[in-house]
């Protein structure tokens, strides 16, 4: 079975929604249900090949590529088509395949308006492909337009199923990140030309290959000039992720976007900035890592309180929950900007536990709206006695969204913390560890913004508006697609190890050129 | 079964899962499946005691400790976790990291000489990978000695007790499936708790108690006081976890990168962690405690807590979770005994947060008038007392003190909820009185667990609270602990008086309000069996620790001080073998006037209330007197400051500004960017494009029409165009950034 899907495993599951979006084209648009099958079906065989990854896998190699392949693909520049997975991308990838077809599946009888099935569904394989090739790419050019590729089916994703503003907000998040790829264009752009020449069928060439330019990390490379092309890269994967003060577009999008866009934005799309950080910028270039570092720790914190304020002040649920996004990926960034192993497992932990928890915030949030067309939190009230089983799963996910040990988000959050007690040598040690309380204490705003949220949604009575009102509780998609997101968060959170034991040696094998590791 | 205790927390939380998957469907709502969960689990813990205090008689060769150690480090554990990797090669090296600190305490046998016990007893550690980070292994596991049995034993006693109380006392209740439930789920994270052998692990179950507490406090969440009290508990908690994670942070740097409470005892006590971290990492630690065991300024939450129902505060705000701050600092000893420098000073922060708090506590309880809310302020009181003598150095003074404290109150709050059970109203001045005649079972409970909370002999918290009082005046540094005792002693009378005051108030005079319109009479056995079983305790557990010096000296050798024998740790992971720890005597003079003090204090109370002597109506008279009145309505005006002042501006006014500087100023510069690039481009269309390139390259326009078909587009507002530019520019300045270096 390994040596099966050696050669092509990766490809296969970055292509293959690419095929069923395709085959999905040539169906009428009037075919329904065939629609619906067919993306499901799709989804479902990616997923199946993921778990025949998952279980091909080397554990005991987790900073060896596996599953690689590398074709030539532009031959004038050298830019290859090279893939693979190690113990960074796994988990990533496991959670991009996961969750796709919880999507689908919850869509079922959700679908926003102006409806159309074919045109959704479609978008949502289309994204697939960009963001599970994202996480493959090894070389990058290919990560770069796997990364943008990713930005239209979202566009249009917000822009034709969004909420009222779905125009302002659509726009605003294409040309935020547009901006923020151009910056990234000229860091790679600038690491391509400024890495040496390889060997290459004889000739000299310069290389996107990360594998080579890893190798290389910047040594012999100005050290201002280092520190500008991070900068490139910050702004790229920063926007993304998002760091404060790029953040803005994030509460627009996720507002407007549908349920469905909100879930996968939320679970898998913020983690490209994170994960460009991990794999590209601080491997390839240490020493601008190192310069950045307390600058990304110090916004990361910001990004903690300053997420967690803006979450007091919200009106509306699902704003709520977008900004709390802010505030859990300032985790991941404090915990990567310590630029240790302790903290980037802790991130990458972070980024798999927010995708899921986030995501199921997002969901309950969806039928919520789909239940009262209204998120006003104002109006809302005593969801735990009109659709019990709802309102405990809300609580469910606040309490795990807060961080509450034994479910996934603690072993996101208190290593983040735990590693900014000790950050990488020539870190300033006082500077992180302020960092330290600063990010401990944003656990109480954290605790303090959700549970209010639960009390004023779920505890109480329902207010006057919707007394009498006859609300469903869960419909048998919600089940179907909801039950596995929480089995995880549970089982994450009793057993870190799942993750933590795939991506430890290969982060310490990226980290391997980190000024004083 | 010293090995398997892993099974224990266990039981209770698949009773969780099982309640909430069929209890509604079973004849009694699944309370069936928590008693007898709880039963299993209290036989379990019967069994553990027995097993250590064989261990303690017959302690294993010093020799065999590492084998036993690496013997009994096999692949079990939490279900999840021995599911998911039984492969011995993982489970090796959990082993050897166990063997460092056992043979560490053993080899430290000879340090403790002088001491008259010569046996040391190593705690039977157990332990699985949990999960790895940079290369280390994380394990979590079982650690089991005398204190961790101690605990075992009280949690799943009282726990079932509660449980079977409560199977009359919520009868009938919306949500009666749920409450069964969650105690289960309490009880089970809070034995996982005891049993921690990493920090790590306790703050899982730190936190863990804390969920179930918030469940249990909103239980009634319809109302809105009762979730607002459930998220005030929740929130002050975390307050206290700041300190809580900052705390075990510090130690896990400080012992080198291990959460292994053994290790990092064991490096306190020998020195190889300095002074100052181990000062941080207690101050940090000592919030935590703050908040979690209601020590003054961090108490606020826990008279609130009394919204949940009774058997929740019995169980959870008075006998365990609240003493859950306590046992940390107790199984952490070794870094609290030498961060705050215990047995050289004369105070210590520890020691006058107890001694601040049971005094403050006491006399919050003199102007309530819900006698769950005195009872809540008298666990504040008893907490301090805990605090205050692990603070001197009293170690075993301390957990026996929790010890009998968790028997009597747990009986006092049992005993409170049986009097309200027929008229749902705890306000002991308008709705009780005059019980004394109708519910005479719960009278005399309530009265024999009140003589024990006063510390009369010989009762048992006259035997705990006289050894923390007895410490306080012999531990430390020269002259001992003096503030710690006047205090101790001063709190002695506070609390005559005010469980007096409860007392009168509910079992006397005329019954008034509901109960005077209710028919009352004595509740059914499955109320008044567990006050009864509480009661006995009440009187005979301080027998267990009595003491064999002075006056007392004819008490044999063999019976005497069994408390201190077989729970105080022995070996090097506990302050036990330091030449400043020692154990306080029992002294026959200081037990006369701590006692003739609290009985003065029931005594003035008698007087005031029985015989209406004393100068009543002070508060009318004096202004003084009406001040010092107000200042404890109001709670000092903690309750204001945390409440209106804090959380009000962080939820009003701070959050709002910090949206308003999103909206407008982050955003609005975001807005302004784009409107500015948009004008920018219709400026140089305009200008440049049609004035200026149209008429100087009149003939070529090819190229103009080109660039004004760009412009145009980004006009248009096209995002794909947007794109088309931003890339062009990408490329333009990537050429320039190369060419520059």
């Amino acid at each position: 079975m390994k040596d099966l899907l050696n050669g092509w495993g990766a490809t296969a599951v970055v292509f293959l929604p690419l095929v069923g979006a395709l085959v999905m084209i040539a169906i009428p648009k009037s075919e329904e249900t065939l629609h619906k099958v067919v993306a499901l079906v799709t989804s479902l065989a990616v997923f199946v090949i993921g778990v025949a990854l998952l279980v091909d896998f080397d554990y005991d190699n987790t900073a060896k590529l596996q599953f690689f392949q590398d074709k030539s693909w532009i031959e004038v520049i050298n830019s290859r088509y090279i893939v693979g997975i190690d113990g960074i991308s796994l988990p990533l990838i496991a959670l991009t395949l996961f969750v796709v077809p919880l999507v689908i599946i919850y869509s079922w009888n959700h679908f926003p308006e102006p409806h159309n099935p074919k045109a959704f569904l479609a978008l949502i394989l289309i994204l697939e492909t960009g963001m599970v090739g994202t996480f493959v790419a090894q070389d990058l050019l290919l990560f770069f337009v796997f990364f943008e590729f990713v930005l239209l089916p979202m566009y249009f994703m917000i822009g034709i199923y969004g909420g009222e503003q779905r125009k302002y907000a659509s726009l605003k998040f294409f040309l935020y990140t547009a901006f923020g790829s151009a910056l990234m264009i000229v860091a790679i752009l600038a690491t391509y030309f400024l890495s040496p020449k390889i060997p290459v069928d004889g000739q000299m060439m310069h290389t996107f290959s990360m594998i080579e330019l890893s190798k290389w990390h910047g040594a012999g490379l100005a050290r201002n000039t280092a520190i500008l092309i991070f900068g490139g890269f910050f702004m790229g994967f920063g926007i993304k992720v998002p760091m404060f003060p790029f953040h803005t577009w994030l509460p627009d999008a996720h507002t407007q976007a549908p349920t469905q866009g909100s879930v996968i934005l939320a679970a898998v799309l913020l983690k490209l900035g994170t994960y460009g950080f991990v794999r590209i910028a601080i491997p390839i270039l240490p020493e601008g890592a190192h310069w950045w570092a307390p600058i990304i720790g110090g916004l990361a914190v910001i990004g903690i309180i300053y997420g967690a304020l803006g979450c007091l002040a919200q009106t509306d649920m699902k704003r709520l929950i977008a900004f709390s996004s802010v505030a859990h990926m300032g985790y991941v960034m404090l915990g990567i900007s310590t630029l240790t192993p302790f903290g980037i497992n802790a991130a990458i932990f972070g980024m798999v536990a927010h995708g899921l928890i986030t995501g199921m915030l997002f969901f309950i949030a969806g039928s919520v709206k789909d239940r009262f067309h209204t998120l006003e939190i104002k109006r809302l009230g005593g969801l735990l006695l009109q659709a019990p089983r709802m309102g405990w799963l809300l609580a469910f996910s606040c309490m795990a969204s807060l961080g509450l040990p034994g479910l996934a988000g603690f072993w996101g959050e208190f290593p983040a913390i735990l590693s900014a007690y000790e950050p990488a040598a020539g870190l300033s040690e006082p500077l992180f560890r302020f960092y330290m309380v600063v990010a401990a204490l944003g656990t109480v705003l954290a605790a303090g913004y959700l549970l209010w949220l639960l009390q004023r949604v779920a505890f109480g009575t329902p207010s006057e508006e919707f007394e009498d009102a006859d609300i469903h509780d869960m419909h048998l998609t919600d089940y179907l697609a909801w039950t596995p997101m929480i089995v995880f968060i549970v089982i994450l959170g009793i057993y870190p190890n799942l993750i933590f034991r795939v991506t430890d040696a290969a982060v310490i094998h990226s980290l391997s050129a980190v000024v004083g590791h | 079964m010293l090995t398997h205790v892993w099974i224990i927390p266990l039981i209770p939380a698949i009773a969780f899962v099982a309640i909430l998957a069929i209890g509604k469907k079973l004849p009694r709502g699944g309370s069936e499946i928590g008693i007898a969960a709880l039963a299993i689990c209290f036989v379990l813990s019967l069994g553990v005691a027995a097993g250590w205090i064989q261990r303690v008689n017959h302690p294993p060769a010093v020799e065999a400790n590492g084998a036993v150690a690496a013997a009994v480090s096999d692949g079990h554990g939490e279900a999840a976790a021995s599911d998911l990797h039984a492969a011995a090669e993982e489970t090796t090296p959990a082993a050897e990291e166990s063997h460092p600190a056992e043979s560490a305490s053993s080899g430290h046998e000879e340090e403790a000489s002088g001491h008259e016990e010569e046996h040391v007893t190593p705690p039977v550690v157990r332990t699985v990978t949990w999960f790895q980070s940079n290369g280390v292994k994380f394990d979590v596991g079982t650690m089991i000695d005398g204190l961790s049995t101690l605990m075992l034993v009280v949690v799943s006693l009282i726990s079932l007790l509660v449980h079977v109380f409560s199977t009359d006392y919520v009868a009938g209740d919306r949500r009666y499936t749920h409450f069964f439930a969650f105690l289960s789920l309490f009880t089970a994270s809070m034995l996982f708790y005891v049993i921690s052998s990493s920090t790590l692990q306790m703050i899982v179950g730190w936190e863990l108690v804390g969920l179930c507490s918030f469940a249990l406090i909103g239980h009634w969440w319809e109302e809105k006081p009762n979730s607002d009290a459930a998220l005030k508990a929740f929130l002050v908690n975390r307050v206290g976890d700041i300190g809580l994670l900052c705390g075990m942070i510090v130690l896990f740097f400080a012992a080198k990168g291990t959460f292994d409470v053994v290790t990092i005892n064991t490096m306190a006590n020998e020195g190889q962690i300095r002074h100052m971290l181990l000062l941080v990492a207690s101050l940090s630690l000592m919030t935590a405690v703050m908040s979690k065991s209601g020590q003054f300024i961090l108490h606020t939450w826990l008279p609130d807590a009394m919204a949940g129902p009774t058997p929740v505060s019995a169980l959870i705000h008075a006998a365990t979770m609240v003493v859950a701050g306590i046992y940390m600092v107790a199984r952490l000893y070794g870094v609290f005994f030498n961060g705050f420098s215990i047995g050289t000073a004369n105070i210590n922060v520890m020691a006058a947060i107890g001694a601040v708090t049971l005094v403050f506590g006491g006399l919050l309880a003199f102007v309530q008038s819900d006698i769950k809310k005195v009872l809540a302020y008298s666990t504040i009181s008893q907490l301090g007392y805990m605090v205050m003598a692990l603070g001197v150095g009293a170690w075993t003074a301390g957990i026996f003190h929790l010890f009998t404290h968790a028997i009597f109150k747990a009986c006092l709050f049992l005993g409170a909820g049986s009097m309200a059970h027929h008229i749902h109203s705890f306000d002991m001045k308008k709705d009780m009185g005059g019980l004394r005649k109708v519910m005479p079972k719960t009278f005399w409970t309530f009265v024999i667990a009140t003589c024990a909370l006063v510390a009369v002999p010989p009762f048992a918290g006259f035997w705990s609270k006289d050894e923390i009082l007895a410490g306080a005046g012999q531990l430390g540094g020269d002259g001992g602990y003096p503030l710690m005792l006047i205090m101790g002693t001063l709190g002695a009378a506070i609390t005559g008086a005010y469980m007096t005051r409860a007392i009168w108030y509910c079992f006397f005079g005329e019954r008034r309000g509901a109960s005077a319109t209710h028919e009352m009479h004595e509740n059914g056995p499955r109320i008044t069996v567990p006050l009864i079983i509480l009661s006995i305790g009440a009187i005979v557990v301080g027998l267990v620790n009595v003491p064999n010096t002075g006056f007392l000296s004819w008490v044999p050798g063999s019976y005497a001080l069994r408390f201190e024998h077989y729970v105080e740790p022995t070996g090097a992971y506990f302050p036990g073998g330091l030449e400043t720890f020692s154990h306080p005597e029992f002294n026959i003079v200081l037990a006369l006037v701590s006692t003739l003090v609290g009985l003065t204090g029931v005594l003035l109370a008698y007087l005031w209330y029985w015989k209406d002597l004393g100068p009543h109506g002070l508060t009318e008279r004096s202004r003084l007197a009406r001040g010092g009145y107000k200042v404890l309505e109001y709670k000092y005006g903690l309750d204001i400051l945390y409440v209106d002042v804090i959380a009000g501006s962080v939820k009003g006014p701070i959050a709002r500004a910090a949206n308003w500087v999103n909206q407008n100023v982050i955003d609005g510069f975001v807005n302004l960017v784009g409107t500015s690039v948009r004008r920018a481009g219709g400026w140089v269309y305009k200008y440049i494009d049609q004035g200026v390139v149209d008429t100087l390259v009149d003939g070529s326009g090819a190229a103009a029409d080109v660039s004004g078909e760009v412009l145009r587009k980004a006009q248009t507002g096209k995002v794909q165009a947007y794109g088309a530019y931003l890339f062009l520019g990408a490329t333009v300045l990537a050429a320039i950034f190369v060419i520059a270096s």
